[in-house]
């Protein structure tokens, strides 16, 4: 009676994606308890976040696939009045406008984006994919192009790159055309000295400073030097948990949120780096499998895009604090410390598994 | 489709969508191998390859970046006197973090040069409100023989260096402490809304930030941006050479509308007694003095205030650090009477040759509760003109109930009654214009008709700052035009040197008919003339004053009561209260003076008045008489 219940329980999560999803997580508590001066608080408070993320994440895993795909339209809309909303009446904070007050507690309609505009191109795509013409995607393209504008404007760079990323993801695996693609690429890297002409000096000098932070030694360059710093001492083994001097000494004010690799990279060092990057590819290559044998279109699409939505998610951050990046606010998948990532992130876990877990159930 | 049959030809297509689908997925598969391959060669660079150069940097030497903190901008008078200005000296400094033995090492340092227990006391409130890595001053203002002293001596206090710093300095002590402000040490809740703000960067090193007044309003303005130098330091923290370098750049000038000599003037005007004067020049709304007597030395301030100055401010019964101008909140009492009066004739509830006979009291119907005029007998028959020369009060108690509260209300607004004025500094406070709606929230309660007998005199429920007084004065002065006030008239570049100039800005306009903005001024006019209630304001004049006088009540008078100024206790005297503006025909000055405790506004406030516009508009000073204090005529509101 009670196998039954826990077989029907852990029916529709996925084995290899869960132990690759628990072993990132460990890493990243242990890596949050240095990186929070050897305190519980940060500790516990993460746990319980990922414990709501994993209960979404279940919750998620039990929702058919065509279930989710019913809900693309809806959420896309409610999430664009959202960022409307935002636009409108927004709260101002750390100066970007990102956050709406409803009621009792204030959301952030950008991070709902991650998820709808992959889910709701996936789902159009699917609605079309008797003959996909040229026209479904440029209908796509501006279905993408409209929250990416809001959130650009909000400014938040991070997310909106993550939801440009997840949507171009969904276009790039539907199949738009080479052609399209490379003749964009052509005229935006034309139009790019024209832009710089139009820009006003001091935009000028905020693109520079993304692209050079050194150029900026007091604010985000100052990450960046002593990141590269705290990671080069620690050579290829590290110097052991709870021994990171730079980490532990210096003036590093986002060393367990997006900077948290620092502190992996300090401590243990070239190993440690290199465990987290095969972590990352046990998932993603587990979710390129999901991907590719799922049967349904919008399950082949939205799978795809959220695996490659995580790998950008983590590429940006690992290139953004060792250096050949520039600064943007994104954080390591489920390393770093943050509730509202790690649901977004096991909600896209989540419709993986459940597109993995259904599918034997429309083998017709 | 998402389910249905496949025929034979979609089957087909299924599966080549299907491949495409899959060589898509390997192209980005191949990618993300690339990527992750790209981020271990990194790891690897950094870590292997590039390990000794960063180990060395992380164990022996370490680059630092030290911030180089730029000249906070000038404050000026719109002559370009300084009211705010920087000065250097030497400040003997301490790095806690490289200092082994904090109390050790300031004793030894105390053998060199003199440090007192206040010193000592100081530095330990700043070491528990600092961050880790900051100097701390421990001595300021050394001397040349001890900045001396110190260097012979400087090998043994590794972590202790004497610096240049520059220093805040407010020359004229209490006459701009409630415009000017002061800035102070940044406090922990500072320290969270510049982070809130983004703005900790410019503020690396910068251990100041303006807390009142001006200083705090146009911190932005005035901070300026921070510069910075990489250095190479040693084991000890010191500076071994300087790699490159980013000069800061100084915070911008500002420069007031406040004439500097208006303002002492008018503050020695006011003498021995407390209060606020707000001028402006109606049509910017520019100010040209703000005045809350008494002040304090912002000086003080600067570096933390030592607690016997804090004691005495904070417990002294004349309350030095309250801005009155901005926050005191009082009864308009009869300076209210013209506004009253304009909105009896724009509402037409009131004609100019309508008539009261004034038996010294009014009466609502069917109440017995006597509302006194505050001449007993009154003045017999009143009409619009005389009701504002004489300030009657029957006369618009029987106004007030005709006009009824809600008219009131939406008509005072209009004058920035029971709202904020907007002007360039904060804390301010909002008055009370009340109503039916803001007597509910506050007490729970509906309006009753006795409520609005003695708002149409200022009284009752009604409470406005100077700042709102001067500003609705303006306003009248102004045409119904309200303007918003402001203290800074131009702001200058410190880069360019270019100076811009801030465009006066309209808040709120009334279409008021000519006709009745004349019968009001006309009478406000007659108020400064023999007759009127101000009459001594004007004795002389080369211009016309229109002014208005007012009492606000301190303590309240009980029924069949009489209020005999000599049997009041000083602090329990009534308010004195005076609004005027001139040339009356063409206004180029208008203000609000209140004196507490001062009695009758026409004694008291009035002279007050004349002495700053003699100057503003003529430039006369007044001569050096004694004031005299005045039996005659039995002047009231």
């Amino acid at each position: 009676m009670i196998r039954r219940l826990l077989a029907r329980l852990v029916k529709h999560l996925d084995g290899y994606l869960l132990l690759a999803l628990f072993l990132l997580m460990m890493l990243g508590l242990i890596v949050l308890y240095s990186a929070a001066g050897e305190d519980f608080h940060f500790v516990t408070k993460q746990m319980m976040n990922l414990s709501v993320a994993l209960c979404v994440m279940w919750l998620v895993a039990n929702v058919p696939p065509q279930h989710l795909a019913r809900l693309g339209l809806p959420v896309y809309v409610i999430g664009l009045l959202l960022l409307l909303g935002v636009a409108l009446f927004g709260d101002v904070s750390h100066g970007a406008r990102r956050w709406l007050h409803i009621g009792v507690t204030r959301i952030q309609p950008s991070e709902i984006m991650k998820i709808a505009v992959p889910l709701m191109l996936a789902w159009y795509f699917d609605r079309h994919s008797a003959a996909l013409r040229f026209r479904d995607f440029v209908v796509a393209a501006i279905l993408l192009l409209l929250p990416v504008a809001f959130i650009l404007k909000q400014p938040d760079l991070g997310t909106s790159l993550l939801v440009g990323g997840a949507g171009f993801y969904v276009l790039f695996l539907g199949g738009l055309s080479w052609r399209v693609m490379i003749g964009l690429a052509v005229t935006g890297a034309a139009s790019l000295p024209l832009l710089w002409s139009m820009m006003h000096d001091y935009q000028r000098q905020r693109v520079l400073t993304l692209l050079d932070p050194t150029q900026d030694p007091l604010g985000s360059g100052y990450h960046i030097i002593q990141s590269t710093i705290a990671m080069g001492s620690g050579g290829v083994f590290g110097k052991g948990w709870l021994n990171g001097t730079q980490t532990h000494l210096e003036f590093l004010p986002e060393r367990h949120t997006d900077f948290i690799l620092a502190v992996l990279g300090e401590e243990f060092g070239l190993a440690g780096g290199l465990i987290l990057l095969v972590i990352y590819m046990l998932v993603i290559g587990r979710g390129i499998v999901i991907a590719a044998n799922a049967h349904t279109l919008f399950g082949r699409l939205f799978a795809g895009s959220i695996v490659f939505t995580f790998f950008t998610y983590a590429f940006v951050n690992i290139g953004m604090v060792s250096g050949i990046l520039p600064v943007v606010g994104v954080p390591l998948p489920l390393v770093s410390y943050g509730g509202t990532s790690a649901v977004t992130l096991l909600f896209g876990m989540g419709a993986l598994m459940s597109i993995q877990t259904h599918r034997k159930l429309i083998q017709t | 489709m998402l389910f249905g049959m496949k025929s034979g030809t979609e089957l087909r297509n299924n599966q080549q969508e299907l491949h495409r689908f899959r060589i898509r997925l390997a192209l980005a598969a191949g990618f993300v191998l690339f990527a992750f391959t790209i981020l271990a060669t990194r790891l690897f660079y950094l870590q292997v390859m590039q390990h000794e150069h960063y180990h060395t940097l992380a164990e022996n030497n370490r680059i630092s970046i030290v911030p180089v903190v730029p000249n906070r901008g000038l404050i000026l008078d719109r002559n370009g006197v300084a009211l705010a200005h920087n000065y250097s000296a030497y400040t003997l400094e301490i790095t806690p973090s490289k200092v082994d033995n904090l109390e050790e090492t300031i004793n030894e340092l105390a053998n060199i040069i003199e440090i007192t227990p206040r010193d000592r006391r100081r530095f330990k409130k700043m070491l528990e409100e600092s961050k880790n890595f900051e100097t701390l001053p421990i001595r300021s203002r050394l001397t040349e023989v001890e900045v001396a002293k110190f260097a012979v001596n400087r090998y043994r206090f590794p972590g202790v260096e004497i610096k240049a710093r520059l220093f805040r300095h407010y020359p004229h002590m209490e006459l701009f402490s409630h415009v000017v402000g002061h800035i102070g040490r940044i406090s922990e809740r500072d320290m969270l809304k510049l982070e809130e703000d983004e703005l900790l960067a410019n503020y690396r090193g910068t251990d100041h930030i303006g807390k009142q007044g001006l200083e705090q309003s146009y911190e932005m303005q005035l901070h300026g941006t921070t510069g910075f130098e990489q250095v190479e330091t040693d084991a000890g923290g010191r500076a071994v050479r300087t790699l490159s370098r980013t000069p800061p750049i100084s915070g911008n000038t500002l420069y007031l509308s406040i004439d500097s000599k208006l303002q002492a003037l008018a503050v020695k005007a006011f003498g021995k007694y407390r209060g606020s004067l707000v001028a402006i020049e109606p049509k910017s709304g520019e100010v040209l003095a703000f005045v809350s007597q008494p002040g304090f030395d912002p000086n003080l301030f600067v570096d933390g205030i030592d607690t016997a100055n804090w004691e005495a401010y904070s417990h002294s019964p004349d309350k030095p650090l309250n801005n009155r101008a901005l926050r005191g909140q009082y009864p308009p009492g009869s300076t209210f009477k013209p506004f009253m009066a304009l909105a009896a004739l724009e509402l037409n509830k009131r004609s100019p040759s309508y008539t009261i006979s004034d038996p010294g009291y009014f009466m609502l119907p069917g109440s017995s509760h006597h509302y006194r005029d505050w001449k007993a007998g009154g003045h017999g028959s009143v009409d619009l003109h005389k009701s504002i020369v004489i300030s009657c009060d029957t006369y618009y108690y029987g106004l007030a109930v005709d006009m009824g509260i809600d008219n009131i209300t939406s008509f005072m607004s209009h004058f920035g009654f029971g709202r904020k004025t907007g002007i360039d500094i904060e804390g301010e406070q909002t008055g009370v214009l009340p109503s039916q709606a803001w007597k509910m929230k506050r007490f729970k309660q509906k309006w009753y008709t006795g409520d609005t007998v003695s708002v149409g005199i200022g009284q009752g429920y009604n409470l406005a700052t100077p700042l709102q007084l001067a500003v609705a004065t303006a306003a009248l002065a102004n045409n119904g035009q309200l303007m918003r006030p402001r203290m800074v008239r131009s702001i200058q570049d410190s880069k360019t040197g270019q100076i811009r100039i801030l465009a006066p800005e309209e808040t709120d306009s009334l279409p008021l008919k000519p006709e009745n903005l004349e019968r009001v001024k006309a009478a406000m006019v007659d108020v400064t003339r023999p007759g009127g209630t101000a009459s001594r304001a004007s004795a002389g004049a080369e211009y016309l004053i229109a002014g208005k006088t007012g009492t606000a009540q301190v303590v309240a008078i009980k029924q069949g009561q009489k209020y005999v100024e000599s049997q009041v206790a000083e602090r329990h005297r009534d308010h004195a209260l005076f609004i005027a503006f001139a040339p009356a025909d063409n206004p180029k000055i208008a203000l609000a003076i209140l004196v507490e405790n001062g009695g009758h506004g026409g004694s008291i406030a009035a002279p007050i008045a004349r002495t700053v516009m003699d100057y503003y508009l003529l430039g006369k000073l007044p001569k050096e008489t004694a004031p005299v204090e005045s039996p005659e005529e039995p002047e009231h509101d």
